[in-house]
């Protein structure tokens, strides 16, 4: 039995020790945001926050993070108040096929946590989540309107 | 039947008083089928469908079928855009719901269900216009009667018809029961280009805000009651198949449920991914590997550019003017590797197979043949098989195949159970239908002013038709395996194109752009091959060789200027490209240094002649992101055949565009005829030549190999 606490809830889950957080997430709790890309932390699709930490569930043995508190892309923001970056991203238009943009904003919040203004040279050193449909421009100037300016390029 | 045939009166449910129906998966599409809704919130406003494409209700909301796939492209956007401008709506009275598989909503130009080639919105723009004013006209002539006046004494504004002369207004919503008994206008007058309010004028994705908060549902994400999760082995070596397979220690994973054999491998079927994954692995299974297990990569190239050098069994594709032409002759061959798409969203799909038929919940480019692959191997009719479309994380021409469908309804069918086949990244990557391997040998000629008076194109590569399950014309010429060389736009006096089909058993797809994606990385590489060999300007030497071609010129003419064509920033250089894909002509120019043997991209600019942008903005996404995925092709993607086998396994040894060498894109969009063309595929074939030629102005080196990381190595 594992104990942990997503999006504010907890859960005691019946679940192996070195079960990947991911497919806690997604198959058992039933959290479908936060997406699988590659199994094994190349892509980034699988991003959450463990506390303040964004990390790649897809590699996160759960027994790792008992009794962690854990964000998922559900509870980055509300529809009332979205996490900046979540603004940011209808702003500039930044989804196309959408599907590695939950991981996208997670691992990018989690960088704002310790740089509250990336450059586009922070991001390309820092944030390594891989967008098929090639949305990375939008994704710099989308960080940049978020965090109040920054460079572009 | 015809989407206009008969305004037919359908009550609809619960699924239609949200704000969105798209991307509510399973439980909406069920829904409109009669089956009981799996949410019922309490208003449930009626609907009257006037025709296949729309359903009007008496709260105004108006839902628009997309009979396209939502794979990034942004059809669940433009394409009720163009329904509501001609009916006459406000676009925040649209609501989506994607078409189910049906013979109304089949391409007029495949005559299939079908999202590719980048002709979603250019297909469709004559019938939905068509559908939105002919249920505009019916809501006219519903008002028409209501008051006793003349029809063509009203008009309409913001979802309501006017009567000015009576100072009164209806809305539709209060008009539609009544419109959906009036007759189908045979020919409903359409707006001018003049006329439109949300053709070009909707800058925003409707599913943006579900792209940002993870509800945006995929395939990977349809959970249906009592479903189970299963991963396929497959085997390896392609053709190969399964003798015996050894099953105890998978089953002894925690969660695995069942093994069972299907046909294009060996199920393991779990209660959550993970143990099916991990099932997976500790199945032994014994294989007859066949005659495919021999080949490899370097066997296949050297045998590819001699069948192009040679032009062994070649078949004419392009015979125009002299064979033989005097002057200084060019000659290249040029060599690519097989490539794979990698969407993001690895394949899956989820199948229920009961005694009533076969449902299908899948991120699919191709509900016909997903519908008909499931009937076959369920043994029932084909109108037996619903099938839902989800959203598709990205597609690419890989899910044009029914392969990843066919095996979640056979896996279904084998438990009796509702089942998701889920691939893992090395599945995807392994078993893909790749952008095919080739080889191309070209040659030119140049008179004695520097012009380009000859040119002949040999192209070697398997047949992408063909595995797309369409057939191939007596001659055995592949029209998409020859994109960019027998369409070619240059004007050139003697021209001879040739196809040879190595049928190497790689199994070759269509990838983003198919056979231009590489044909035009050879004619743009060689037309600047050609230019520095005369000497002469590679922009100016293409203007030559397209100076009837205004649509053409202009592109090339609009990048030059964008791109300070000739002044690149100190320490790089520029490279230019032209190309055509289906109806859109477009340029790119790269700015470029390099990082010891990597090209580094600082910017692109792009141009594109789309004929009319319906959504700007999606039109630049696509731009920008094809740009991106062209660029991701040519750095450094490469599939490596062994032992008949893919050597790639996932992003660590199969590489792709990250954001740190992804450029700064300025993109231009230009709308000359009216009437809207390709646009989702175009950019993806600029941008590696234009590397190439900004590297060579910067170091004299010519890649005549894709990636750059083979030939710049």
């Amino acid at each position: 039995m594992v104990s942990l606490t997503i999006n504010g809830e907890r859960h005691d889950l019946d679940v192996p020790d070195e079960m990947p957080l991911l497919w806690v997430i997604r198959d058992v709790v039933g959290l479908t945001g936060t997406k699988f890309g590659c199994g094994v932390a190349q892509c980034g699709c699988c991003t959450v926050h463990v506390g303040d930490s964004a990390v790649r569930s897809c590699v996160t043995p759960v027994s790792s993070v008992a009794g962690k508190s854990i964000t998922t892309i559900e509870a980055l923001g509300t529809s009332d108040q979205p996490h900046p970056l979540q603004q940011a991203w209808v702003d500039e238009e930044v989804p196309q096929c959408g599907y590695c943009q939950s991981g996208q904003l997670m691992a990018i919040s989690g960088l704002l946590k310790t740089n509250q203004h990336p450059t586009a040279d922070d991001l390309a050193t820092s944030i390594t989540n891989i967008c098929r449909c090639g949305t990375y421009d939008r994704i710099r100037k989308a960080v940049a309107r978020a965090t109040g300016g920054g460079q572009t390029s | 039947m015809t989407s206009l045939d008969r305004a037919d009166f359908m009550r609809l449910g619960s699924i239609f008083a949200g704000s969105l129906v798209l991307g509510v998966g399973p439980s909406g599409c069920a829904n409109r089928s009669g089956s009981a809704p799996q949410a019922s919130p309490a208003a449930e406003p009626e609907g009257f469908k006037l025709n296949a494409w729309l359903v009007v209700h008496p709260d105004e909301k108006v839902t628009v079928f997309v009979a396209k796939s939502e794979m990034g492209q942004g059809v669940a956007t433009g394409m009720p855009t163009i329904v509501a401008d001609e009916l006459d709506i406000p676009f925040e009275n649209v609501l989506v719901e994607f078409a189910p598989a049906a013979a109304a909503y089949q391409d007029p130009q495949f005559h299939l269900q079908i999202t590719g080639g980048s002709t979603s919105t250019a297909s469709s723009w004559m019938p939905l216009r068509t559908a939105g004013a002919s249920a505009r006209a019916m809501l006219v002539a519903a008002a028409a009667k209501q008051w006793g006046v003349e029809a063509s004494t009203l008009t309409t504004k913001a979802g309501s018809v006017i009567d000015a002369k009576n100072d009164r207004t209806a809305t539709y919503g209060s008009l539609a029961a009544a419109a959906a008994s009036m007759p189908v206008p045979a020919k409903p007058v359409l707006k001018t280009r003049e006329q439109f309010t949300l053709i070009g004028k909707v800058n925003k994705r409707i599913d943006t805000p579900h792209k940002v908060n993870g509800t945006a549902k995929y395939g990977i994400d349809v959970r249906v009651p009592g479903m189970k999760f299963a991963s396929i082995l497959y085997p390896p070596v392609f053709g190969a198949k399964v003798v015996s397979f050894d099953a105890t220690k998978a089953k002894q994973v925690k969660g695995v449920i069942a093994v069972v054999q299907v046909p294009r491998g060996v199920a393991v079927v779990a209660d959550n991914s993970w143990a099916a994954f991990q099932g997976k692995a500790a199945l032994v299974v014994k294989y007859d590997e066949g005659p495919f297990a021999s080949a490899d990569s370097e066997h296949l190239k050297t045998q590819f550019l001699k069948l192009a050098s040679e032009r062994t069994g070649a078949i004419p594709a392009v015979q125009r003017g002299a064979q033989s032409v005097p002057g200084r002759r060019l000659a290249a061959l040029y060599f690519g590797h097989p490539a794979a798409h990698a969407t993001m969203e690895p394949q899956n799909a989820t199948a229920s197979v009961t005694s009533d038929g076969v449902e299908i919940w899948a991120p699919t480019q191709v509900q016909t043949l997903a519908q008909l692959g499931a009937a076959k191997i369920a043994g029932v009719p084909p109108e037996k098989v619903k099938v839902h479309t989800t959203y598709l994380g990205g597609g690419f021409g890989r899910r044009l195949y029914a392969d990843f469908t066919n095996d979640a309804v056979a896996v279904s069918k084998a438990i009796k159970a509702p089942a998701q086949v889920i691939w893992t990244r090395e599945d995807d990557i392994q078993h893909d239908w790749y952008k095919p391997m080739a080889a191309n040998a070209v040659s030119g000629v140049l008179d004695e002013h520097g012009n380009v008076v000859a040119m002949q194109h040999t192209v070697v590569m398997d047949s992408i038709f063909k595995p797309l399950g369409f057939p191939l014309p007596p001659s055995g010429l592949d029209s998409i395996s020859l994109d960019s060389v027998i369409n070619t736009q240059y004007e050139i006096a003697n021209y001879h194109a040739y196809y040879v089909n190595p049928n190497s058993g790689v199994p070759a797809g269509s990838l983003r752009a198919p056979g231009a994606n590489w044909n035009n990385f050879v004619v743009e590489s060689f037309l600047d091959e050609l230019a520095h060999a005369a000497g002469k300007d590679p922009l100016a030497f293409r203007l030559a060789l397209l100076r009837k071609n205004r649509l053409a010129t202009n592109v090339l003419e609009t990048v030059a200027k964008n791109a300070a064509w000739g002044s690149p920033a100190p320490g790089t250089k520029h490279g230019i490209a032209f190309g055509f894909w289906n109806g859109t002509p477009a340029a790119t120019i790269a700015e470029v240094s390099m990082d010891g043997a990597t090209p580094r991209v600082h910017r692109a600019f792009v141009v594109a002649d789309v004929g009319i942008a319906v959504n700007p903005t999606i039109v630049r996404q696509q731009l920008e992101g094809a740009t991106n995925y062209g660029l991701s092709l040519a750095l450094a993607s490469k599939i490596t055949i062994k032992g008949g086998a893919v050597q790639e396994h996932n992003f660590y040894d199969y590489r792709v565009l990250r954001i740190d060498r992804a450029p700064d894109i300025h993109v231009e969009v230009l709308e000359t005829t009216g009437s809207p063309s390709g646009v989702g595929e175009i950019a993806t074939i600029l941008i590696a030549p234009a590397v190439a030629n900004a590297v060579f102005a910067l170091n004299g080196k010519r890649a005549r190999v894709l990636p750059f990381s083979e030939a710049y190595a």
